[in-house]
């Protein structure tokens, strides 16, 4: 029962919030409303007992990127408040394609019998993710690791100032 | 013995052979071999002619050449009496010509050539008399043929040979053609080519198939035109009227050549294949086949005769004798007369020899042909005289000389079968006396008076610097510009026409009457055509009348002419004023020649011409015309090339570029609008996927 | 009771609008924000499949940490790029960029 407003709750928050991120003239409050979303979706983590992720989620997510996006912003154009019209021309073509998409997921979503257990997660998760992190997926782990320092150097190089 | 005889030819094969090969290297000494080898076939000839004296039965030998189906060419040699006595003839004139030649044609450039060619001469010659087959009679006739040709051409630098030799060979291949057609008609109705299988089927009546021809509405049974087209041979080898054309201007050859060949032997040959054939004319219905003979013979001596009355030429005048000559022998054998006819070849083959060798004598002495250049030789050459003299009477028919004899035979067999006949040639008689007598009185007689167009040295400087001699002035040839005087030539000529005169006047022995058993003539009892017997023909007895008026008639011949040209002589030109057109009639040769000429040369060069202006015209402009035309197919094809083709390949550039023009444009250089497309596209696919599930 | 369905659903929903905001604005930050959106809703499937369908390996929350560290690079150098951008043409409206134009 709890279960059920909760999720709901957070549905709403996300769905609506997601959409001012999506129609907002203000660049400012589409970026701060990108916020909420974040945070209903670690909700939405904690919710299926992924604690690990979620608190992973609220700190790179909702903290990192969005304080990020935030300074782009700043840094660019979109602080000055300067009512620009905020959708291209192909508003139409693209809501059709949304909506039809959305229609479709929903649909073979909900219809495909998928092979669910009752099987429990791992109490302790942080546990469990490290062991696979080091075990079977230490390799997209590496990975990612090294991805991670090529991102960086490739941010500061390309966003640097010409001398 | 008989055995042996097909040496006869061989000799002088191999004589040729050998000269033709390394006659250059031997030089003077080239005629020996030619003379050695004919005296050989001579001694075989006479141990063969031996055997037949002593009543040898006919030696026959026979080999297959070709067969095809059930008929058989055989081809082989027959040694009877009538082969025997002519090869015997031949070799014996042959010899005697042959010693002659060595003096005459000494100096002369191709002096090995010469003798090479004579040789292969005698070798067809006697290859054609000792025949049993059609097939190897026309080997030698076509030999004989082609060394009249060579021959006549000798003196090959002078255009008036070339002409000679030509129109000699294409004449006799006129007569060869007609000849050939009737032996391959003779072939088809008999299935072989052997004389004796033929004449066996002749004398007992094989039928002839009963097709016959039809020549101008009247039709003419095979047989008839088997023996006529024959005929055509020795028409034209034999000089007769129409195809005589040729022997007068065959006299272009050295004179031993117009002895041999144009008076003793190849001309004769007509004569000796009619008498061998004989069963292919006698057995023709009424001997039809034999009257044409004759009346083309008659015609011959006729005007052969009168034709040599107005001759200048010494070889012309005695060229024309023997054409008239060989017309008494054919008109003998046409009437009946098969051992006459021969019996005067033979007298003849002596006499004329001689006459022709006593010519070359004279000529050598005197460079000139021309009777009217000389005179007075009587004094100067008397051994040339007097054999020639010997020679004339004999021709003209003067007891007791061998002439007489067997021109009285003819005459007798000619009056007793077909008199119109014998009067035609009764009138040839005197004519060959007068004719006689004229060329003897201008030549021998009055005073000498010399060459006026001396004759021109045949060969040029190369020809003998060729043969490595020196001295440009060889003896027989060659010209000093100033008249020579006559001498008498050396015995090497000399002594031939003394051989020659002597047979002149004994052989007419053989054929005198009373000297065969039981009356009738030697000759007459040794040859003899059997067929007569059967058919109950006999030789007719000697006659009185017949005989005393041939002499007569010649006598007159030579009173009439001696009177005219003897002593002097300007009485004919009174008769020439008297009958101018017949001497110009008589002089063109009664535009035989010049009937032929326009004819044949003209109609041919015409044709020629009309077929050279076919294949400028017609062919050339068919060639030119497709010429044009493929350049015209290049010219629509380049068309084609520069409009369709290029037109398809740059219609496809222009699509590309439209279509390209149009298709840019998708190309808005917006991210948005290609993310937009990019996720249509995945709609898209996940719709398709999802509605294959 | 919520099930997967729901998580699902909503996943669905989520990155629905996060497409929309990636083809429909017009600024370049706006659209990194709508992809931002679609990683979220893919993680929330992963995690939501973990739990209900194979519990025992955690792979689903592996897969969804990879993604949000992903998604962090992503958004790094993708902001680095607009900035760079904005330096050389004056702008962050994406309609105005066309360059690469026929």
């Amino acid at each position: 029962m709890a279960e059920a407003v909760a999720f709901y709750g957070l549905t709403a928050v996300a769905l609506g919030a997601s959409l001012v991120v999506a129609l907002s003239r203000n660049m400012v409050h589409a970026a701060v409303s990108l916020i909420p979303v974040l945070l209903s979706v670690a909700g939405y983590y904690v919710l299926l007992g992924a604690e690990f992720v979620a608190a992973i989620q609220i700190l790179i997510y909702a903290g990192a990127i969005t304080v990020l996006i935030l300074f782009v912003i700043l840094l660019t154009e979109g602080a000055t408040g300067v009512r620009v019209r905020p959708r291209n021309e192909q508003v139409s073509l693209g809501a059709l394609v949304c909506l039809f998409l959305a229609a479709l997921l929903v649909a073979v979503l909900t219809r495909t019998p998928w092979p669910q257990t009752q099987g429990a997660l791992p109490e302790y998760n942080p546990g469990a993710v490290g062991q696979s992190f080091l075990t079977a997926y230490v390799l997209p782990f590496e990975v990612t690791s090294l991805l991670i320092v090529a991102c960086l150097v490739g941010a500061i190089v390309v966003a640097r100032r010409e001398a | 013995m008989s055995a042996w005889a097909w040496l006869i030819p061989l000799f002088p094969l191999v004589g040729y052979g050998v000269l033709i090969a390394w006659g250059r290297r031997l030089g003077e000494r080239s005629p020996w071999v030619a003379v050695t080898t004919m005296v050989l076939a001579t001694l075989t000839a006479l141990a063969v002619f031996g055997e037949q004296l002593r009543g040898a039965e006919p030696y026959v030998w026979r080999t297959i050449w070709a067969v095809g189906g059930d008929r058989v060419i055989t081809a082989g040699y027959t040694v009877d009496r009538l082969s025997a006595t002519m090869a015997l003839m031949v070799t014996v004139v042959g010899t005697l010509i042959f010693v002659y030649s060595v003096g005459y044609m000494r100096g002369d450039p191709y002096y090995s050539r010469f003798f090479a060619f004579l040789s292969l001469f005698c070798a067809g010659m006697l290859t054609t008399v000792l025949a049993n087959s059609f097939l190897v009679l026309l080997l030698g006739w076509e030999i004989i043929g082609l060394c009249s040709y060579l021959l006549i051409g000798f003196y090959f630098r002078r255009r008036s040979a070339n002409m000679a030799q030509m129109k000699a060979f294409l004449t006799t291949r006129v007569g060869d053609t007609f000849m050939l057609v009737g032996i391959m008609l003779l072939f088809w109705q008999f299935g072989t080519v052997d004389y004796h299988e033929i004449f066996e089927a002749l004398a007992h009546g094989k039928s002839w198939s009963p097709a016959a021809v039809t020549l101008f509405g009247t039709p003419v049974p095979l047989a008839v035109l088997a023996a006529l087209l024959v005929f055509g041979g020795p028409v034209g080898k034999s000089g007769q009227v129409p195809l005589h054309v040729w022997l007068p201007d065959a006299m272009e050859g050295p004179t031993p050549v117009s002895a041999l060949i144009h008076a003793a032997t190849m001309v004769a040959a007509g004569v000796y294949l009619v008498a061998r054939t004989y069963p292919l004319f006698f057995y023709t219905p009424n001997h039809v086949a034999l009257e044409a003979v004759a009346w083309v013979g008659a015609a011959t001596a006729l005007l052969a005769a009168l034709m040599a009355v107005v001759q200048e030429d010494i070889k012309r005048i005695l060229a024309y004798s023997t054409i008239s000559q060989l017309g008494f022998m054919m008109a003998g054998l046409g009437v009946l007369g098969y051992t006459a006819g021969f019996f005067h070849l033979l007298t003849h083959a002596f006499f004329k020899a001689l006459l022709f060798l006593g010519a070359g004598s004279v000529i050598h002495a005197v460079h000139t042909n021309n009777i009217k250049e000389m005179g007075g030789l009587w004094k100067s050459m008397p051994v040339t005289f007097g054999t020639f003299l010997v020679g004339s009477l004999a021709l003209a028919g003067i007891f007791p000389f061998a002439g007489f004899w067997s021109k009285d035979e003819i005459l007798l067999e000619a009056y007793h079968h077909n008199p119109a006949v014998y009067w035609v040639l009764t009138a040839a008689s005197f004519l060959t006396a007068f004719y006689m007598t004229r060329l003897v009185a201008y030549a021998f007689f009055g005073s000498y008076r010399g060459p006026t167009h001396p004759e021109p040295d045949p060969w040029l400087p190369e020809d003998y610097a060729r043969a490595g001699i020196r001295d440009a002035h060889p003896g027989s040839h060659g010209q000093n510009s100033h008249a020579p005087v006559p001498h008498e030539s050396p015995p090497v000529m000399t002594v031939p026409l003394m051989v020659l005169a002597v047979f002149s006047a004994v052989v007419g022995v053989l054929g005198a009457p009373g000297t065969g058993p039981g009356g009738g003539t030697w000759l007459h009892h040794f040859i003899e055509f059997e067929g007569f017997r059967e058919a109950g023909i006999q030789a007719p007895d000697f006659s009185w009348t017949v005989a005393l008026r041939g002499l007569g008639v010649a006598l007159a011949g030579i009173l009439g002419a001696w009177g005219m040209y003897g002593a002097g002589g300007g009485r004919s030109e009174q008769v020439r004023r008297w009958v101018p057109w017949l001497v110009v009639f008589l002089r063109n040769r009664m535009y035989f020649d010049a009937f032929y000429g326009w004819l044949f040369v003209r109609g041919g060069l015409a044709l020629a011409r009309l077929l050279r202006a076919f294949d400028a015209y017609v062919v050339d402009g068919i060639v030119n015309a497709v010429g044009y035309l493929m350049v015209l197919v290049a010219r629509l094809d380049r068309l084609f090339d520069t409009y369709v083709v290029d037109g398809l390949v740059n219609l496809v550039g222009l699509l590309t570029r439209w279509l390209g023009g149009i298709l840019r444009y998708a190309q808005t250089g917006r991210a948005y609008n290609y993310i937009l497309l990019a996720t249509l596209g995945v709609v898209l696919i996940l719709v398709w996927t999802l509605w294959r599930l | 009771m919520i099930g997967l369905g729901h998580y699902l659903v909503s996943g669905a929903l989520l990155f629905a609008v996060g497409l929309f905001a990636v083809l429909t604005r017009r600024s370049a930050v706006a659209i990194l924000m709508g992809i931002e959106l679609m990683l979220n809703a893919a993680n929330i499937n992963f995690v939501a499949f973990t739990k209900f369908v194979s519990p025992e390996l955690v792979r689903g929350h592996i897969a969804a940490l990879v993604v949000i560290a992903l998604a962090a690079c992503e958004a790094a150098v993708g902001l680095a790029l607009v900035i760079s951008a904005y330096r050389h043409l004056e702008t962050v409206q994406v309609d105005e960029i066309n360059l690469m134009k026929w």
